[in-house]
């Protein structure tokens, strides 16, 4: 069923790496090479994205979960030299994240296997789109009165608050009495 | 004319012409494109160090390497077999992967680059619709190099030399990304080989020369060279986050710093000077390689005469260039741009694509956009000028207050 051609064995390298990134990020003690194995993960679902014909996607995937979110991650990690290689786990709560994360595969899972949500009966094979979509007709689709421009802007908004949020909190009282 | 789409397209149907199996020729000339697009920037480094230390020499009032091969043009053959030779340290406690590692990402990052420079109108490594953001995307994994250098020489040095790079990086990569707007704005599209295309009438530097300013001065701070070497410094601190790499781990970096000058040439020559553009490319295709490198060299001289005749900038003055300066420089022109350009459609001024190529039918659009520049830009000198006049004059009557006061202690 499963054909063997450069896709298939992209896909199958790309998984080994997101996973074995994943599974590096939770078994390190030391926090900086969880982070650099997180980034390794998230380079993974980069080539996703390139093997699912989004090359927007996966450009922004690098661009903002690598060269903005993790580079934070690693700087943050960083500059509390303490906490770079952790020696004992610290709280009780690792059996309540287990079944979280184990039911959140579930669920997963089910909703992949079975066709409980969206279209499609099991066995039918469905194309996601007929049409590659570029970065134009994301950009139209971001903007269109019918398409997203709702979700586009309540995101701005949030973001635009989290910035004024950082402003405010990193600005020195004294220096506003001054 | 069938298959010279690009490099990697050339050779094989002319193997598949000739026997070989499909895939397997299609591999090989993937292959061969991967080599030679990745190899072409490592030799020309080469040579590019030699001609940077002549032309440092020759503004310094001294002859330069002169010794190894005719004129010295071997000299840094000779270098590079040293750095082979030297001892390869690794400080103890150090992260024997990641170091390692560092000086790996690091020319990967910019090699990785060139996959997208438009060579000729025909030859490129891949030309992707996303060309532009597949740069930045690339560019931005350049910080996680200088972390995992910086820390995993467990030298604290070499730590804080890693938070002075990313801090410059971050906050460039901001007026680099704007500015890099404007070509797509112009040509509507992110491919390379599409923005040099719309180039055919008129240079983007010609239309916006403050986005060409812009662009050109961020990358100038990411490189990390004079005027924003403050990173280094040689005579005030000790080198940044590549301190404790030596031999020829120390020589990778080196050399990705020489490479990522030359990227930035290339860029600039290739998103505001028009690219493979110049006469007769029409016939022959060929020559645009020979126009790109010129432009490339045109750039390239120039940002050697910056980096050996601008004095270094202190921290706070880096700082205050990019977020106080060209940050809201570059989002107010990307308004305006798109504004005028808007106006240009409106107005029928735009030339019609069969015309698009033609320089007179250009004249009316550039005119509007370059006007609208230099009035923007007119503007923030004459704020800057005043801005400054104010500094200055609050500086001085600091300084005769100060100045006064002892001396009228004195008198009474």
């Amino acid at each position: 069923m499963i054909e063997l051609n450069a896709q298939t064995i992209a896909f199958a390298i790309l998984s080994a790496l997101i996973l074995g990134g994943a599974l590096g990020v939770v078994t390190t003690r030391n926090l900086v090479h969880g982070a650099l194995w997180l980034i390794l993960s998230l380079l993974g679902v980069a080539g996703y994205f390139v093997l699912l014909s989004a090359p927007f996607l996966a450009a922004v995937q690098v661009l903002v979960y690598i060269g903005a979110i993790a580079i934070l991650f690693v700087f943050a990690v960083m500059l509390t030299r303490s906490m770079t290689s952790l020696g004992e786990v610290r709280n009780r709560q690792w059996w309540l994240s287990a079944i979280t994360v184990v039911l959140l595969f579930l669920l997963l899972a089910a909703g992949i296997i079975f066709p409980v949500w969206g279209r499609g009966a099991p066995g039918e094979v469905t194309t996601l789109s007929a049409t590659v979509g570029g970065a134009a007709e994301l950009g139209a689709a971001l903007v269109a009165g019918d398409g997203f421009v709702l979700p586009f802007e309540v995101a701005s908004i949030l973001l635009t608050a989290a910035m004024i949020g950082a402003i405010v909190v990193a600005r020195d009282d004294e220096e506003e009495a001054a | 004319m069938t298959g010279c789409v690009d490099i990697i397209n050339t050779l094989a149907p002319c193997l598949v012409r000739a026997g070989w199996n499909a895939d397997l020729a299609n591999l090989l000339s993937l292959l061969l494109g991967v080599v030679i697009v990745a190899t072409v920037p490592l030799l020309t480094v080469i040579l590019l160090i030699w001609i940077e230390r002549k032309f440092a020499a020759r503004i310094q009032d001294r002859i330069g390497p002169n010794r190894v091969g005719p004129y010295g043009l071997l000299q840094s053959l000779a270098d590079a077999l040293k750095m082979l030779t030297k001892e390869d340290i690794t400080p103890s406690g150090a992260d024997r992967l990641l170091f390692n590692l560092a000086p790996i990402i690091t020319f990967a990052t910019v090699v990785l680059i060139w996959a997208i420079i438009p060579f000729t109108p025909l030859h490129i490594g891949a030309d992707l619709s996303i060309g532009i953001l597949y740069f930045v995307a690339v560019g931005s994994i350049g910080a996680v190099k200088v972390m995992v250098g910086g820390w995993s020489s467990n030298n604290k040095y070499a730590l804080l030399g890693a938070f002075r790079t990313i801090a410059l990086i971050v906050s460039y990569e901001v007026p680099m990304i704007l500015a890099l707007l404007v070509p797509v704005l112009m040509a509507g599209s992110m491919g390379m080989q599409d923005i040099t295309r719309a180039q055919g009438g008129m240079w983007f530097i010609v239309v916006s020369p403050l986005a060409a300013i812009i662009f050109f001065v961020a990358n100038l701070a990411e490189t990390g060279r004079s005027p924003f070497d403050l990173l280094e410094a040689e005579s005030e601190l000790i080198a940044g986050y590549n301190i404790e790499y030596s031999g020829f781990k120390f020589g990778m970096f080196m050399a990705g710093e020489f490479m990522h000058v030359f990227t930035v040439a290339v860029l600039t020559a290739v998103l505001f000077l028009g690219g493979w553009w110049g006469p007769f490319v029409d016939q022959f295709p060929a020559l645009g390689f020979i126009w790109l490198g010129l432009k490339t060299a045109v750039v390239y001289l120039f940002m050697l005469l910056i980096r050996n005749t601008v004095p270094r900038f202190r921290i706070d003055q880096v700082m205050n260039i990019n977020w106080k300066f060209m940050v809201p420089l570059s989002i107010l022109l990307i308004l305006l741009q798109s504004f005028l350009l808007r106006l240009i459609g409106e107005l029928g001024l735009r030339p019609a694509p069969e015309q698009a190529n033609d320089l007179l039918a250009n004249i009316p659009q550039t005119v509007v956009l370059l006007a609208g520049n230099l009035v923007l830009g007119a503007i923030i000198m004459h704020l800057l000028q005043r801005h400054g006049r104010t500094l200055r004059e609050a500086d001085e009557a600091l300084a005769a207050v100060q100045g006064a006061g002892p001396g009228g202690l004195a008198e009474a």
